[in-house]
């Protein structure tokens, strides 16, 4: 149960990688989460709210997109899906792939930030 | 009132990261090969730490060890029988190590000193897989007494390490431990990983996986 960690680790990268003018107008913060980060949704969700208390990120949405693995089939010359990450193996010719591309990511993707027209 | 969308695409753990990349180079530079356990709780990871740090010790190696535990120092003192020097991290509420706990618990040692550190890592499947420590060597542990579909249960820890180590081998048969599958099941979220089979208590397989870290430290390591 690391997810409390993670969520506060989220709050501090981007308080401290956004403009300050927009801290306070952020109302989505998007995150991609490979299969294999080891990071569990519901728990990071619920974890969010309590890490955002007294932030300029409170009352923030945070959205997780999944990230499927993707390793490299050596046989096919081609990226492929797996189908399940208990077997780490071409879903197409079966051949054994340690070669992962995709599937480790704990990446904030993006800000949605409401922007008010000035006067 | 608009909204914009600002990417950012940051790793959220891009601060241990650093810190991590920065240690490697400390260890890379000093000669010295890290290594971090990492196993369920009651694997076993100290009983094999202290029959690692002896073996080595013993052949001339300088070794020195971090423990992670929630709270005590009760593996520090039992690695510390060894006559390596030894520092206990206590994480009180925090389910694994992280990059700042080396770093700091570090403090004061010359790593050029060293040939081998090792790092026990908090008794935990999950939560140390996704913190890099600077480590070259990342081993999981699984003991015969935890049931062989533990890799295909914690993938994620299994497919981030570059050994495998079966242990407490003398009471396979009295676990009813399938060898066979349990080697499968790692290999199968693993493809080809190096798997070791060890009693620390009765010293099974030992000598074969001292001579392979030895071996393994002078291959890699620049002088």
């Amino acid at each position: 149960m690391h997810e409390l960690s993670i969520a506060h680790s989220i709050v501090d990268t981007i308080l401290t990688a956004a403009e300050p003018a927009s801290k306070k107008d952020i109302r989505e913060v998007r995150l991609r989460i490979g299969a294999l980060a080891g990071v569990t949704k519901d728990s990071l969700l619920f974890c969010y709210d309590i890490a955002t208390l007294d932030t300029p990120l409170a009352g923030s949405k945070l959205v997780v997109n999944d990230v499927p693995v993707t390793i490299y089939c050596a046989v096919c010359q081609a990226e492929r899906e797996l189908v399940s990450v208990q077997r780490f193996r071409c879903p197409v010719c079966d051949t054994p792939s340690g070669e992962i591309l995709k599937g480790r990511e704990l990446e904030i993707e993006s800000l949605l930030i409401d922007e008010y027209a000035s006067t | 009132m608009n909204t914009r969308v600002l990417e950012i695409r940051k790793g959220v753990l891009n601060k241990n990261d650093e810190l991590a990349r920065g240690l490697r180079d400390r260890f890379v530079e000093a000669g010295v090969l890290t290594v971090n356990l990492v196993s369920s709780p009651g694997t076993g990871k100290t009983a094999f730490l202290e029959r690692t740090l002896t073996a080595l010790r013993e052949s001339g190696a300088r070794v020195a060890a971090l423990v992670g535990d929630l709270e005590t120092d009760n593996d520090a003192r039992r690695l510390a029988a060894s006559g390596a020097p030894v520092r206990q991290i206590n994480t009180h509420r925090c389910c694994h190590l992280e990059a700042a706990m080396i770093a700091e618990h570090l403090e004061g040692w010359d790593l050029s000193s060293l040939d081998f550190l090792f790092i026990e890592n908090v008794g935990n499947l999950v939560c140390p897989a996704s913190y890099d420590l600077g480590e070259k060597l990342r081993i999981a542990l699984l003991s015969v007494a935890e049931g062989e579909d533990k890799p295909l249960k914690y993938p994620g820890m299994f497919n981030s390490a570059d050994i495998a180590v079966i242990t407490k081998i003398d009471i396979a048969e009295a676990c009813d431990f399938d060898r066979a599958a349990a080697r499968a099941n790692i290999d199968a979220v693993r493809p080809g990983i190096k798997i070791f089979e060890v009693s620390a208590k009765r010293g099974t397989g030992m000598v074969e996986w001292i001579d392979w870290l030895r071996e393994f430290r002078i291959r890699t390591q620049q002088p």
